[in-house]
């Protein structure tokens, strides 16, 4: 399973000003639609932990990262068929150029596609061994 | 909720950018499933669904700074014509393929130069949703840029189109620039960039792009006006009725 934590998507738990557990997060795309269940989610693991009265607060500065993802989030996303994205901050025709191995069978064969792919934070590439599209998810 | 004449002005930049933002989304979405190809229909239902994340946090952050509390939802489906501050440019119909990607390239180049400028500034809301929404809008303008050339390089048809595109959308460009009192107060500050400040580079950008194409710089004798101060053209009611519709029969809904 990828965590929050390995996304990076959680930024911190602690007590509040007030002395409330909080939990930060930042989301990776801005205003995903995902937050609200995410958000859902963690107040219930704050309420099994005896927080009922926890918060989850989203932050946007600083802004989400590719590069915070974990390696073992990268290893669990290329487990799941998404090749795990490039470096965030080469200029975008570089990391668009920067061809990942194929998640299906590992061929280094593989060139881009499309930009844009099933949601916002994937782009399309296509692997020229097994001839199979895949995800990655998006350097930035 | 009490509030400052800084906020007011903040409140009004972030509408006028999060009213673009929504109602391109709005217009790209009619795209999907009619696209030249279905790559093409993902890569624009996923640049309305950025646009449509940014429209979020823009509106959200009025509401907050405004003094009335009004919540994303209560700006995007609550409000009528004359109280939407997009520019003309955005509500324009669709029209052909080479249309859309002709405004697609104006926009976007004048949304990456606008948040890239905006991430330096000294609101931090704003600062934080510029510098990832800069992030975002680089790919929106690749994908318009690539378009743009090859339609311009490709067939006598394609190029005719995409030169008829650049022709409709130009006189509405204008528009993106034009001097407010409360964006130059806010740059004076450096809370916020005044968007005139931006129509050299943009139109050197642009221009590179065009060039690379073999199209021509539109010189259009008229200019397009009035979004900003909520007067709108006659497309503009028909695409709110629909955005709004499901929200205003069934005020409480949810699901």
């Amino acid at each position: 399973m990828v965590t929050l934590a390995d996304l990076g998507v959680l930024r911190a738990v602690r007590a509040g000003t007030d002395g409330v557990l909080e939990i930060v997060i930042t989301p990776t795309f801005l205003g995903c639609p995902a937050m609200r269940v995410i958000e859902a989610e963690l107040l219930a693991v704050l309420a099994a932990a005896g927080h009922p009265d926890g918060r989850v607060r989203q932050e946007l500065a600083p802004a989400w990262s590719s590069d915070w993802i974990s390696a073992e989030g990268r290893r669990k996303l290329a487990e799941h068929g998404i090749a795990p994205p490039g470096p965030a901050n080469e200029p975008l025709p570089v990391r668009l150029g920067l061809a990942a191995p194929c998640p299906h069978c590992g061929s280094a064969a593989t060139r881009p596609q499309s930009m844009f792919g099933a949601t916002r934070c994937q782009t399309v590439l296509v692997c020229t061994a097994c001839l199979e599209t895949f995800a990655q998810m998006k350097g930035m | 909720m009490a509030t400052d004449a800084v906020s007011v002005d903040v409140a009004g930049y972030a509408l006028r950018l999060g009213d673009d933002a929504l109602v391109l989304s709005q217009r790209l979405c009619a795209w999907v499933t009619r696209a030249p190809t279905i790559e093409e229909d993902l890569a624009i239902a996923s640049i309305a669904l950025d646009l449509l994340g940014h429209a979020r946090v823009l509106l959200g952050h009025t509401g907050e700074r405004d003094g009335t509390g009004r919540t994303e939802d209560d700006l995007a489906y609550l409000r009528t014509e004359r109280q939407f501050r997009n520019a003309l440019l955005v509500e324009l119909p669709n029209g052909d393929f080479g249309t859309t990607v002709a405004r697609q390239l104006v926009f976007s180049c004048y949304a990456l130069l606008l948040y890239t400028a905006l991430a330096r500034s000294a609101e931090p809301v704003l600062a934080a949703f510029a510098a990832r929404a800069a992030k975002e809008v680089e790919y929106h303008r690749m994908h318009a840029a690539q378009w743009t050339v090859r339609l311009g390089l490709g067939t006598a048809e394609s190029h005719r189109r995409m030169q008829a595109g650049l022709d409709q959308v130009w006189p509405y460009t204008g528009e993106l620039f034009e001097a407010d009192a409360s964006a130059e107060r806010l740059d004076a500050s450096g809370a916020a960039v005044a968007p005139a400040r931006l129509r050299s580079a943009w139109e050197s950008e642009v221009g590179a792009v065009l060039a690379d194409a073999g199209l021509t710089v539109p010189q259009p004798n008229w200019q397009a006006t009035g979004g900003r101060a909520g007067l709108h053209t006659e497309a503009f009611g028909p695409l709110l009725a629909e955005l709004q519709a499901v929200r205003r029969q069934y005020p409480d809904g949810s699901w």
